[in-house]
């Protein structure tokens, strides 16, 4: 490094002190608050800082503040008001006194602050895990719990319920509560995908101000008062937004819960798996919820470079089709008795042997992943192919849904598959095979005959090798028509619009003897070019990553992509 | 640390074992013409004059309080499957031998109507079973009992014998909810909360006029 290099120092925080039980810290000023502004920092992030958690049910650090639950309240120490001569009361070594708050006219009794809506004080005190501030818990939550059904049995919330969490860490076991509790409408249908137990509900309000702040539906209130206080639309309004899933997501209770979802499975069984969506470009980050090789769910997972912590109700509900009996299962073959993979993918190498450069067409789909696409690019540049992709356009919104709805556009044009615009060179594919200079043509997941590729057009062909996860008009006509995956069956990465490089796990296992894109992709383009691949995604990312420029300029690999993905120029 | 065990010095006459055989034997024998009637059999082997054996099956055992026997489902008296399907059970069983099939979003009304769901399907593997009734303590809706036959209004003919459980193959040996709900028979419910729930639910009716129904 020359000598005169300037080391940009990045712009001091500036922080205050706290003390959080006893111990001394500092903490940022200013915390960004659900939309991004600098707003001062609050006793509940304070603490979060100091790697204590204050229990919450109305906060949410993606949503306006509004303090209605009071189940953050902590007990505080702050200093005194500026006497006369405008200092505040000193301690006798002239350090600022500090005095537990109390009620101002019960000077016995200790108060307590939300720590959710409770800006710092310079030298304040915070004592989250004193007996006064357990005790003011448990009367909250023993107050949240007056009407609360206890139906935990039939709750689809149970197992990821807020208040189940929050009464064994900081309830008591019983209830003073003896009078008859009051009862409010049960299992009452909101939308087309939401339903309402209102008796279990705490008027929190997440899902209000989700409606309204996030969604920008207004489609949610409050009506009646006191105990009887329920959420409610207006009447014949439903509440069927595209966005309605996530106030069952962020519903810290029973009460919103997800009708896809209702009485399905508990959710104590699901397996957890990374995944992402793949409904459009945005890729939103989801975890896929499966038991014993079913999906029974995909929620959003947070990724703040990508999707917050919300995603789409279309793309949330998309994944029906996994399950489908109308799955390809099985290798076909016309005119060839292979049917295992060994001997089909040989005979394939086999064939494409005698292939003629030139010769050869390769339509990919920009649903496929980065490392599919890779390995396909190898094989058209081995036989100098025309490749491209099939464009899929449709309506996109104000927050996440993008008008793009293949999930990975971009790294069709990264790797070279496809041009700036996708579909640019399928005119020139038809006419290709029109005249007889293409005579070999591989398709993955595209039905090309709804893009200009008629079937009279692909019986012309020598050769015709197809990919697909469900059957079409293009894998009837395949002379070799390979079973391929779901994106919850395999793994791999994706680029997003803005060029996020974002990987996904998988879930379950393929049906029947279908098999994952790259694996055979693998093994067919090491057979052809003689290069030594990898036979790993973890291998083929890497190597992919050292050949892609754009991949190549942000020193990508598999393991540096970590949950939430790494940017790249697009 | 590893403890010393000092074996005994058996004598050659110990080593020969043929006092203990002796020992033995004398117990079998002493049970073999003892003509003294077993507590365990008392009721049901009043003829037997010998306690050390049974005509099974036309004699039944009587099996001793606390005994676990095959899980089942109950009914409580109105005939309502009492099961919730909260699949706690099935998270509990150690080897996996229940699976139960909730009924999803449109599966059939629970017989109780506060209750809102029953169990689809509720399946037990009796071959896999170990009896351990941990399925029976975390049930939350008091829906499983491992049979017993001790209990008030028992029904020798439809309970069967659950320490006899037989088939022939091991599909026979998956109850289903049918069979298992049969076999189960009814336990009082003396509580009945879910009907209480509903019932106190109706009675506030009137909501949201502020009116206490019971202040009467």
């Amino acid at each position: 490094m020359p000598d005169e290099a300037i080391i940009e120092e990045p712009p001091a925080i500036e922080t205050i002190p706290v003390k959080v039980d006893g111990r001394e810290i500092s903490v940022p000023k200013l915390t960004p608050d659900w939309q991004g502004k600098l707003v001062p920092t609050t006793v509940l992030q304070a603490c979060k800082h100091a790697g204590i958690e204050i229990p919450h049910y109305c906060y949410h650090p993606k949503l306006p503040v509004a303090g209605n639950c009071r189940m953050c309240l902590v007990h505080v120490g702050m200093p005194g008001r500026p006497g006369p001569d405008g200092k505040p009361p000193m301690n006798e070594d002239g350090s600022l006194k500090i005095d537990p708050m109390v009620l101002p006219y019960e000077r016995g009794t200790p108060k307590g602050v939300i720590g959710c809506a409770t800006n710092l004080i310079p030298g304040m005190e915070i004592y989250a895990s004193s007996p006064e501030t357990k005790e003011m818990r448990e009367a909250v939550l023993e107050s949240l719990l007056i009407n609360h059904p206890l139906d935990c049995t039939i709750c689809d919330q149970a197992g990821e319920c807020k208040l189940q969490e929050y009464s064994m860490e900081h309830g008591q076991a019983e209830s003073q509560f003896a009078e008859q509790k009051v009862h409010k409408p049960k299992a009452v249908d909101l939308g087309p995908r939401i339903m309402l137990d209102a008796e279990r509900c705490v008027l929190c309000t997440r899902c209000i101000r989700f409606s309204a702040d996030i969604a920008g539906d207004d489609a949610l209130g409050i009506v009646n008062r006191g105990s009887y206080s329920t959420i409610a639309t207006f009447p014949g309004a439903p509440f069927d937004n595209n966005y309605t899933l996530n106030t069952a997501d962020i519903c810290p209770v029973g009460a919103l819960t997800s009708k896809d979802f209702r009485f399905q499975m508990r959710v104590w069984f699901l397996k957890e798996t990374n995944s992402l969506c793949t409904g459009c470009a945005t890729g939103c980050n989801t975890v896929i919820g499966s038991r014993e090789n079913k999906m029974y769910r995909q929620e959003p997972r947070e990724n703040d470079a990508v999707n917050g912590p919300w995603m789409c109700d279309s793309g949330r509900l998309d994944y029906k089709w996994i399950a489908s009996e109308k799955r390809l299962k099985e290798i076909r073959s016309q005119n060839s008795e292979a049917r295992s993979w060994e001997a089909v993918i040989a005979e394939i190498g086999g064939k494409l042997e005698g292939v003629a450069a030139g010769s050869m067409a390769i339509i990919a789909s920009a649903r496929q992943t980065n490392e599919e696409l890779y390995l396909l690019k190898k094989l058209a540049d081995k036989f100098e192919a025309i490749t491209d992709s099939v464009p899929r356009n449709g309506e996109g919104d104000h927050l996440l849904v993008n008008a793009d709805k293949n999930p990975n556009s971009n790294g069709a044009r990264l790797i070279g598959i496809a041009g700036e615009t996708l579909g640019a060179n399928l005119p020139a594919i038809a006419e290709g095979i029109e005249s007889g200079t293409i005579k070999t043509l591989i398709v993955f997941g595209e039905d090309v005959t709804q893009h200009g590729i008629s079937e009279t057009l692909l019986e012309k062909m020598d050769l015709l090798i197809v990919s697909d996860i469900f059957p079409n008009a293009t894998t009837a006509k395949a002379h070799y028509l390979l079973p391929g995956c779901a994106y919850a069956e395999k793994r791999g990465t994706f680029t997003n619009t803005k060029g996020q490089v974002q990987k996904f796990m998988k879930a379950l296992d393929a049906p029947g003897n279908a098999r994952a894109e790259w694996e055979f992709l693998h093994e067919l383009v090491e057979n052809v070019t003689g290069q030594n691949g990898f036979s790993t995604i973890e291998g083929l990312f890497n190597q992919m990553a050292t050949e892609v420029d754009v991949f190549k300029a942000k020193e990508l690999n598999w393991a540096a992509l970590g949950d939430d993905g790494v940017t790249v120029e697009i | 640390m590893a403890i010393k065990v000092q074996r005994v010095k058996l004598s050659l006459w110990e080593r020969l074992f043929i006092p203990t055989l002796w020992n033995g034997f004398k117990v079998t024998l002493g049970h073999f013409l003892s003509f003294k009637k077993s507590k365990v059999y008392a009721e049901k082997n009043k003829d037997n004059k010998f306690k050390a054996t049974l005509s099974y099956p036309e004699e039944l055992w009587t099996v001793p309080p606390g005994f676990r026997g095959a899980p089942y489902l109950v009914s409580d008296q109105d005939a309502a499957t009492k099961c919730v399907s909260c699949q706690l059970c099935e998270f509990v069983c150690p080897p996996k031998a229940i699976r139960i099939t909730p009924p999803g979003e449109d599966g059939e009304a629970a017989h109780r109507e506060g209750a809102e769901k029953m169990p689809k399907e509720f399946e037990i593997d009796m071959l896999r079973c170990i009896f351990c009734g941990y399925c029976e303590e975390v049930c939350p809706e008091e829906a499983i009992y491992l049979a017993k036959d001790y209990y008030e209004g028992y029904d020798d003919e439809k309970m069967r014998r659950d320490y006899a459980l037989t088939g022939s193959n091991r599909e026979e040996m998956i109850f289903n909810k049918d069979k298992l709900l049969e076999r189960g028979g009814t336990h009082h419910d003396r509580i009945k909360k879910w009907e209480k729930k509903t019932a106190d639910a109706k009675a506030q009716e009137t909501f949201p006029v502020g009116e206490n129904p019971k202040a009467e």
